[in-house]
């Protein structure tokens, strides 16, 4: 069953929640580091900032790519808190990125070009596992509705343990932490200037980075989906996941893109498909 | 609202410095300061950075890359001459191979002199470019021509510095 509230309070609420975690995440991060750091609404202040600024761009076509990411970026997170279709979500997830990356094509900037390069190879590593998680709850659940999924009675982490921890994994590519902030980086400005978002600026990279809102709270949905039975639990999991990441973020130095790729895959097959291939052969018996 | 003054992305260009105001700039970054509470992120990057922060003297080689680097940036900008080679040339201000300060190619908002100038002088620098540049941004929204402010020099040692 599609519930549409479902969908609509996440598309007005997901912006200030991810904001806040943002904000949240920048502040943690500064005193990890043994700073003050900024105000917890710091990227409020900065998307708005970025909205006043000109809006200048290298290709018209930009801002039809950027238009599109966002949409389908929304789109992707209203489906999932609608209860859709695991697969149609990460779909559309992949989807929204391949707008991100044409964006970044569309300028003919060897630093673009090489973030554009970078973020297809992240597309690369995470799907794997992110499909495997969908095919896991589907073993699990019988189901690849997420309203199923979520109303199944037992706690589905039991079962998908090795799942669970390959998609922990690759949330680190998503959610642009490094080590695998490969394509686009807050600390990589020596290195690829600033990947795949170099050539947006003003209004455009405002749009980029409230999409990310929008991913970010999707992103933490779906963790939530691995402990739905338990509410409680799907919070504390949401916090502790995050602050692992962070963790992770803050000790971890950007590793070469081959290491991404094969060690995401290698988590994959290990972790996601021993798991699921252990199910099968435990629901046989 | 007030967005800009609350966050100010800067770049950072080394003209011809001698590397002692870069290395107070990074200083500004580091724990004792810390500038990113303020919001100031240093982002290497013109298309998204509000100001342009430049130390040492322009010469004939840099002239294009600070007149580029001005030019990628997206309206309003301001520019903080860092040190006194940026300010004027400094000591090197006779010599053959270079034209003078920064303001002899792109036009300066604020001047923050010293050698090397001190973290403290440069924050507040910093601090007196937000002002111009909401004065920029409200130029830009009315429509009004753009006169450039009178530009501001910064305290070489600001009251309250260590």
């Amino acid at each position: 069953m599609i519930s549409l509230a479902g969908a609509v309070v996440f598309i007005l609420l997901a912006p200030v929640i991810g904001g806040l975690i943002a904000g949240i995440d920048r502040k943690i991060t500064a005193h990890m580091q043994g700073r003050v750091g900024p105000s917890i609404l710091q990227p409020f202040y900065d998307v708005g900032k970025l909205f006043e600024k000109e809006d200048a761009v290298v290709n018209e076509t930009q801002r039809f790519y950027v238009l599109s990411y966002f949409i389908f970026a929304i789109f992707t997170g209203a489906l999932f808190f609608a209860g859709g279709n695991l697969l149609l979500v990460i779909f559309a997830l992949t989807l929204a990125e391949v707008f991100l990356v044409l964006g970044a094509y569309a300028a003919n900037s060897p630093y673009s070009h090489i973030g554009a390069e970078r973020e297809l190879i992240q597309i690369m590593a995470y799907e794997p596992m992110f499909l495997l998680a969908a095919v896991g709850m589907y073993v699990v659940t019988k189901s690849f509705n997420v309203s199923d999924i979520a109303g199944f009675p037992g706690l589905i982490f039991i079962l998908l343990p090795g799942v669970f921890l390959g998609f922990i994994y690759v949330l680190t590519i998503k959610l642009r932490k490094s080590p695998f902030d490969i394509s686009t980086s807050h600390h990589a400005h020596q290195e690829i200037v600033k990947g795949v978002m170099t050539e947006f600026s003003g209004p455009a990279l405002g749009f980029i980075e409230v999409t990310h809102w929008y991913e970010v709270v999707f992103l933490l949905g779906f963790v939530y989906l691995f402990f739905a039975a338990s509410p409680v639990l799907g919070i504390i999991a949401i916090i502790i996941v995050y602050l692992l990441e962070l963790a992770i973020d803050n000790t971890n130095a950007r590793v070469k893109w081959q290491l991404a790729v094969k060690s995401s895959w290698v988590v994959a097959i290990i972790l996601g498909a021993l798991n699921i291939a252990a199910l099968y052969f435990i629901g046989r018996v | 609202m007030a967005y800009l003054k609350k966050s100010p992305w800067i770049i950072h260009y080394d003209a011809s410095s001698c590397n002692g105001c870069d290395i107070e700039i990074l200083a500004c970054l580091t724990p004792m300061y810390d500038v990113e509470r303020f919001g100031i992120i240093n982002t290497g990057n013109p298309k998204h950075a509000d100001i342009f922060v430049v130390t040492g003297s322009v010469n004939e080689q840099n002239k294009y890359v600070i007149k580029n680097i001005y030019d990628q940036m997206p309206d309003p900008k301001v520019v903080v001459a860092i040190g006194i080679c940026a300010t004027s040339g400094g000591v090197f201000r006779e010599c053959y191979n270079v034209s003078g300060g920064i303001d002899m190619v792109i036009p300066v908002d604020v001047y923050v002199p010293g050698c090397a100038a001190r973290p403290e002088s440069i924050i507040d620098g910093i601090v007196a470019a937000l002002g111009i540049l909401e004065e920029k941004r409200s130029a830009m929204v009315t429509g009004a021509p753009q006169e450039h402010p009178a530009p501001v020099a910064a305290a070489e040692k600001p009251a309250g510095g260590a």
